[in-house]
């Protein structure tokens, strides 16, 4: 089977291709040019600067795979960046890992593999698929506890699922890096990648203030009875459960409980006001292909880095979701995903109101 | 994968080297080993090879010998012939340089530095067709213009421009005229006094040649400022010891031009048509960029409706065929291709088109096959990338 594998550069999806080789499939390697890594004097960290594209392409030289780089960058920056910054502008916390896998590598990178006459395409995320269903892709999460990316991939439709393939999702990293070695791959001991690949030196805040000037705005900090205790320089500074930055003297910790992008506002208190043990998302995308019909025992993660927690999930009417859990959450911030779990398999998941 | 044949169709970017060319090279790196400017015995001997080389090249462009500079290819000629004439000429008050829109970036990128110093650059555009016509440099000329650059055929679509009608204009304004004429040597006969340019670079891998090794002829009495500093290599135009190796193999691939080069362009000219044609026909919304009339026998750019030129030339690559979108030094970028653009194409066209450029080694059996598998993988790519995308999606790269 001709396979097209996304290659970033990284350890994860050089050790994909390597294993597709391996298994005597037809490989291309394709890496996606997402902005002009030439531009200006920045730094970019992250998954596709110019010397991960020079990495893919030894990696697939090493293998015996051609390799192209497509240019998706106004693909990107309409998918992902342009989202990305209205989001904070919105005083919320965006995740464009997800949009990135969604509409870069499960729309257009897949659209590209069938034009090259591939039938699928690989990525090293870790993450497993599972098709002993007939007809059905079950994404489950990936082996290795301290690596699963399962969370971002929570919006892929079944389409998208079918022509998937996540090669070292059964894989712990350390067995990753291991295989790297005796495939003799020399992105081998390659340090893992950043989370926001275009952030210039991860300022956040300034990539967005560069892009959306009018937000860098000075409102005003509250607490919880309402009254002023402080100023700030523009909502897209601050995430909810932030501390750092406020400027605030107290002699409780305070953080951040709230942001209103409308009135420029932020509301601070002490971090038990941060817990909460009800939610509701929106744009709820039940990746297996079925809803639950009423409320479901079941766990959910609220950032990539939590742990998942022993919640409720109730359906709503259009897409949206309430979700109780049995335990206080600490810092729901909106904006971020929550993913539904049973056991290994992701259920579902959607964006937090 | 198994690729059963792979063709070639990307001389443009570089040519392969050619078996007498790679023999005597191969021959010159265990053998002429001295340095051209020793007094001894292997001195001598280099520098027997250098004359020849530099003859050869002085005869292909029915110049003299003494005029013809080495340098390390076709953008190190180009750096010298313009920034050495102009900062020669800094002190006459001639600080204007102009040249077309459709350079090359060793042109285009060379003006644009000198211009952010003290001179100032205008580019002149380009008609449908790609040529600069002399009307429209005539009204870029003034009394301070230092020298004019036009290429002498362009490398994305072939076209081949009126040089000697635009070196008369500018010398009729006191200026210097110079030609890139990386994309003609080897595909028209180069004559400089036919031309009538001062200045003509020229590059060795163009036609069968090494890579890193070009030429500038310099026509006799004309001042040029040294860019590298050092030895006297080059009458003092290009300092550091020269590439033995490569300019004997340059001298060869000169000579096999010189010996073949008519024969080979009529030959390439009938592939080339033969591809056209079979393209235009079996592939629906095709067309031809440039101007049929006046181009070189090897390159035909065409524009594919409603298909990403990027994903056209994978999908051929992944078959084995090797083409280019444009210039070779601008892929990966999503610059849509300044000539085109410069020829007044839509941002779509400019997107959509292939470069076919063809060369020694190129059969009709080649050209059939490519003709025979470009309509499926067009029918393919039209049919599958198009999916789910707003129609400006579609221009992307």
């Amino acid at each position: 089977m001709r396979v097209v594998v996304a290659m970033s550069g990284g350890v994860d999806s050089s050790v994909a291709a390597a294993q597709l080789v391996n298994e005597g499939h037809d490989v291309i390697g394709l890496s996606m040019q997402l902005y002009d890594q030439q531009a200006g004097e920045r730094q970019f960290g992250g998954c596709c600067s110019l010397e991960d594209l020079h990495d893919a392409r030894r990696t697939a030289a090493t293998l015996g795979i051609p390799h192209y780089i497509l240019n998706f960058e106004r693909q990107f920056d309409d998918a992902v960046v342009s989202t990305f910054v209205r989001e904070y502008a919105a005083g919320r916390t965006p995740i464009p890992c997800v949009q990135c896998n969604g509409e870069l590598k499960f729309t257009h990178l897949l659209d590209r593999a069938a034009a090259f006459g591939a039938d699928c395409v690989a990525t090293g995320h870790y993450a497993r698929l599972d098709r002993t269903i007939p007809g059905r892709t079950i994404l489950r999460r990936g082996l290795d506890p301290m690596k699963d990316q399962s969370y971002f991939l929570f919006t892929l439709t079944q389409a998208q699922l079918a022509k998937a393939h996540f090669p070292v999702g059964h894989l712990h990293k350390a067995e990753v890096r291991a295989r790297a070695q005796a495939y003799g791959l020399a992105v081998a001991d390659k340090p893992d990648s950043q989370e926001l690949c275009f952030v210039a030196d991860g300022n956040t805040a300034r990539f967005v203030e560069e892009r959306m000037p009018a937000v860098a705005q000075a409102g005003s900090i509250r607490d919880l009875g309402g009254r002023q205790v402080g100023s700030h320089d523009g909502v897209h500074h601050f995430t909810v459960g932030q501390r750092r930055r406020l400027g605030l003297s107290t002699s409780v910790p305070l953080y951040i409980l709230e942001i209103d992008a409308a009135a420029n506002t932020l509301t601070v208190g002490p971090r038990a006001a941060l817990e909460r043990t009800r939610l509701t998302a929106s744009n709820v995308n039940w990746i297996a292909g079925y809803s639950p019909a009423s409320s479901r025992l079941i766990t959910a993660r609220i950032r990539h880095r939590n742990p998942d927690a022993p919640a409720t999930v109730k359906p709503l009417p259009d897409d949206r979701v309430a979700v109780t859990f049995d335990e206080p959450q600490c810092a729901v911030a909106p904006g971020q995903a929550v993913v539904f779990y049973d056991d290994d398999t992701v259920l579902g998941g959607g964006w937090i109101d | 994968m198994i690729i059963v044949m792979r063709i070639y169709l990307d001389h443009n970017a570089t040519t392969p080297v050619a078996p007498e060319v790679a023999e005597i090279m191969a021959t010159a790196l265990r053998t002429a080993f001295g340095n051209p400017s020793s007094v001894h015995h292997h001195g001598q001997q280099a520098k027997t090879a250098l004359d020849e080389a530099r003859t050869a090249v002085a005869r292909l462009l029915g110049a003299g010998p003494t005029d013809v500079v080495f340098t390390s290819g076709g953008s190190e000629a180009d750096n010298l012939a313009i920034r050495g004439a102009a900062e020669a000429l800094a002190g006459t008050g001639r600080r204007h340089l102009v040249a077309s829109g459709i350079e090359h970036e060793a042109v285009l990128h060379t003006l644009k530095a000198l211009s952010k110093q003290d001179w100032t650059v205008t580019l002149v555009g380009v008609n449908a067709s790609g040529v600069i016509t002399p009307e429209r440099l005539a009204t870029a000329l003034t009394d301070e213009t230092a020298l004019v650059s036009v290429m002498h055929v362009n490398n994305e679509i072939g076209t081949i421009q009126p040089i000697a009608e635009l070196a008369r204009l500018a010398h009729a304004r006191g200026a210097l005229f110079h030609t890139d004429a990386v994309q003609s040597v080897g595909k028209l006969p180069v004559d400089v006094s036919a031309l009538d340019v001062d200045l003509l670079s020229l590059s060795g891998h163009k036609f069968n040649g090494p890579k890193g090794i070009g030429a500038l002829w310099v026509r006799r009495g004309i001042r040029l400022q040294s860019q590298l500093t050092g030895g006297k290599q080059e009458r003092n135009r290009r300092a550091g010891t020269e590439n033995v190796p490569a300019i004997i193999g340059l001298g060869a691939a000169v000579q096999l031009v010189i010996d073949k080069g008519t024969a080979e362009a009529n030959r390439v000219a009938t592939l080339r048509d033969r591809l056209e044609s079979g393209i235009l026909s079996s592939v629906i919304g095709t067309m031809v960029n440039g101007d049929p009339a006046r181009r070189v026998a090897n390159t035909s750019n065409i524009s594919f409706d409603g298909v990403e030129a990027e994903s056209l030339l994978i999908a051929l690559d992944l078959d084995g065929i090797a083409v280019s979108t444009g210039s070779a030094c601008s892929s990966g970028s999503l610059e849509p291709s300044h000539v085109l653009r410069a020829m007044g194409c839509s941002p779509h066209r400019t997107q959509n088109s292939i470069r076919f450029s063809l060369g020694l080694g190129n059969t009709s059996g080649e050209i059939d096959h490519v003709v025979s598998m470009l309509p499926g993988i067009v029918n393919r790519l039209r049919t599958l990338t198009g999916r789910g995308r707003r129609p400006s999606a579609a221009v992307g790269g």
